[in-house]
């Protein structure tokens, strides 16, 4: 017996693998070929829309070469163009709105998974979800209309106090002068922010809260068993577990706060020039810049508008896979994969 | 040998009973300690009638949210210090971040509120005529009280560019949902690699590529469908991306158990899989939807814009509501912005519809029935077990009674 034992396995060398083939029946095969027909033509009309922004975008690319990268001023019809001063206002834009929404969005996020009673976080919940659903246009109308009055006070008291950091500088304002005119704060890249940022936060928010309420109870509970408060589980276990989510969270609503377009349109005052003050009237972002000119465009200033499109859609592009593969590699990204 | 063996004394004992439970209470674990409500209130009213000396008597300081925000602030630093007179460090830590983290949730709803109920007021002038439904804006000029001229335009044009991109992007999206889930391999993950990176396109662009190709290459017109094929890009890879998420949630056991009792692949997908994600997927397209109705820039675009009924999709600009809304509040006159506002109301309505289906639909998990789901499974089962018996008759009383 035991003879047998030793000489059954014969181990030369790796048995070929045995090659496992269905036998499709005919409605396994149609239901295949059409969902890989529905994949091609989605793949289709993705790659249709790159290509074709890329083609029309490359005509204006080439007879401004580098200088697309450097200047100021738009005016494609003669004169240079460029995207310094549309790039540097989204990208100022963004900044401020993801400032504001990163605080609102782990804040509320730690709220609806830690905090709330029960009933309370489902009403949360929704009320986030909703919040995302609200419409562009409500937001930049009540932006324009109601917070924009509402703010003027905050960013004069700000650029009074904190005027000597070059970025809340007003020019042309005398500190506490009671006669400057209120609209020199109006429209501001403050403002623009401040909309944007109210937008995106529920975004950021549902990323982080679906990570912070996966945190491993038998971790949670050994926090509080070693004697920690709330918080103290709250910083060792949750934050750290979320870590992932928590950045590609602020990514994808900074990806969001890039692209938006018509809420910034209904609040800014455009201008051509690099804006670094972000408390003062007058910015531009590249959306802003397409939505206004469209209309009136010569097809190579169109093609200009498409370039500058395509270097905003290249700058999201960049931040979201940033925030795909942060999120991915994060230990609760692993988990909500599987 | 054994323990058993040796006369000790039991080392557990059992607790006498009716001892003196009377004298026991209850100790409270959670809610509030009168030393909390005192931090509280103290940090409060220290807190505004400190900053109320600034805003007043020192500083040239303006306007009401500057007030609330630099009180917030002393009134966190007075609460910590408060606190930190009866607690130890982490606790004092502890209230400080639950102290901050209600206040922000405070803060994202009393934003929501405030958003939903200015547009309400706001767009309530224009709204109380009921002309605001029935009428266009053809006759209506800038000057016109508010008792001439409507939306009827826009609220049509948005049903049928809602409609039409609906019709393209949904089954398209849900396929290409299944196509990412269900078949195996290099390409799908590309594809899949491809619509992650197109929910980046900023909406603007979609507009701006249907603008290009079809109406100046292909010679279309400003028009309804031009404007519904800029939305489908839009929502396409959003309807995608979001099928993807939910088929995910479908147990693999169920899956499997479909499989092991021989069904092939397509049945699996029609009979197991997708109806378990049935909730999940229509709230997926409604969100996709309420998306779509709210987009303005692709729109502004493709569609054009006119201040008559015009229901033909291919023909002439349409109008639709959030392109309305934007395009009215250009115009610097009082009854302009009011109808705008008014707009932005009726669309805010539309959304709040289209976001409570959802929730009504979606609040279930993958696999949850709702009871006439569950009464018609019953009911399907049941005609299984007559079958099952060589009954294929209505099944009696008499039958169901032997079965069950």
């Amino acid at each position: 017996m035991s003879d047998v034992l030793v000489e059954a396995p014969e181990r030369q060398g790796p048995q070929p693998r045995v090659r496992l083939k269905a036998n499709l029946e005919w409605p396994d095969r149609v239901f295949r070929g059409v969902a890989r027909g529905g994949g091609l033509l989605v793949l289709l009309i993705m790659a249709l829309v790159g290509t074709f922004l890329t083609y029309r975008a490359l005509q204006a690319l080439r007879q401004a070469g580098f200088s697309f990268v450097t200047t100021q001023d738009w005016n494609p019809d003669g004169g240079g163009f460029g995207i310094a001063a549309v790039m540097v206002g989204t990208v100022l834009i963004a900044i401020v709105a993801i400032v504001v929404a990163t605080a609102l969005a782990v804040g509320v996020a730690l709220y609806i998974s830690e905090m709330a009673p029960p009933g309370v976080r489902r009403l949360m919940v929704a009320l986030v979800d909703l919040m995302a659903a609200v419409p562009s246009v409500v937001y930049g109308l009540w932006g324009a209309y109601f917070l924009q009055w509402r703010v003027l006070g905050l960013s004069r008291w700000i650029s009074d106090w904190f005027g000597w950091i070059p970025l809340f500088k007003v020019s042309g304002v005398q500190r506490h002068d009671p006669l400057t005119p209120e609209t020199l704060y109006t429209s501001s890249t403050f403002i623009a922010g401040l909309v944007v940022a109210l937008m995106v936060a529920p975004i950021a928010c549902s990323v982080m809260r679906e990570a912070f309420s996966q945190a491993p109870p038998g971790e949670r509970e050994g926090a509080y068993a070693l004697g920690a408060t709330r918080w103290g589980m709250i910083r060792s276990v949750v934050l750290p577990f979320g870590r992932g989510a928590l950045i590609g969270g602020i990514m994808l609503g900074l990806g969001r706060a890039l692209g938006e377009t018509i809420a910034v349109v209904l609040i800014i005052s455009p201008v051509f020039k690099i804006q670094p003050h972000i408390f003062e009237n007058g910015t531009s972002s590249v959306s802003s810049l397409i939505a206004l000119h469209y209309g009136e465009s010569s097809p190579f200033a169109l093609s200009a508008l498409m370039a500058a499109g395509l270097a905003l859609f290249a700058l999201t592009l960049l931040v979201n896979f940033a925030a795909a593969s942060i999120v991915a590699r994060s230990r609760s990204g692993a988990v909500s994969e599987a | 040998m054994t323990v058993l063996d040796q006369k000790t004394e039991p080392r557990t004992s059992i607790p006498e009973r009716g001892r003196s439970s009377a004298t026991q209470t209850r100790r409270k674990l959670g809610g509030f300690r009168k030393s909390d409500v005192f931090a509280l209130v103290g940090g409060l009213a220290a807190a505004s009638a400190t900053t109320g000396l600034l805003w007043l008597q020192i500083g040239p300081f303006t306007g009401a949210l500057g007030y609330v925000i630099v009180s917030w602030f002393i009134f966190v630093g007075t609460y910590a210090l408060l606190v930190s007179f009866d607690e130890n460090r982490p606790t004092m830590w502890d209230r400080i971040a639950t102290v901050i983290v209600h206040s922000l949730a405070l803060v994202l709803f009393a934003v929501l509120v405030f958003v939903i109920v200015y547009t309400f007021v706001r767009g309530a002038t224009a709204l109380r005529h009921l002309n605001f439904f029935t009428q266009d804006m053809h006759d209506a000029g800038p000057l016109d009280p508010l008792t001439v001229g409507g939306i009827k335009h826009a609220i049509i044009g948005t049903l049928i560019e809602l409609g039409i991109a609906l019709a393209v992007s949904v089954p398209l999206g849900l396929l290409g949902g299944v196509f990412l889930h269900e078949i195996p391999g290099r390409f799908p993950r590309f594809v899949r690699t491809v619509v992650e990176a197109m929910t980046a396109l900023p909406d603007l662009l979609a507009g701006l590529f249907i603008f290009a190709t079809l109406i100046l290459i292909f010679g279309m017109e400003k028009s309804g469908l031009a404007a519904a094929l800029a939305l489908s890009v839009t929502i396409l890879p959003i309807i995608i991306r979001a099928s993807d998420v939910v088929l995910r949630l479908v147990p693999g056991n169920l899956t499997e158990a479909s499989y092991a009792l021989g069904a092939g692949h397509w049945r699996t997908v029609r009979y197991v899989v997708l109806p378990t994600a049935r909730s999940g997927l229509a709230t997926a397209v409604i969100l996709g939807a309420a998306r779509a109705i709210g987009e303005t820039s692709p729109v502004l675009i493709t569609a054009g814009a006119t201040a008559q009924v015009n229901a033909d999709p291919v023909h002439g600009p349409m109008m639709s509501l959030p392109l309305l809304s934007y395009t009215l509040v250009q115009n610097s006159q009082d009854n302009m912005v009011a109808r705008g506002f008014g707009t932005a109301t009726t669309l805010l309505v539309l959304v709040l519809v289209l976001f409570a289906i959802a929730r009504v639909i979606g609040g279930r998990g993958p696999g949850q029935l709702s009871r006439r789901q569950q009464r018609r499974r019953a009911a399907a089962s049941r005609r299984d077990l007559n079958r099952f018996a060589g009954q294929t008759t209505a099944p009696t009383g008499e039958a169901q009674g032997e079965f069950s």
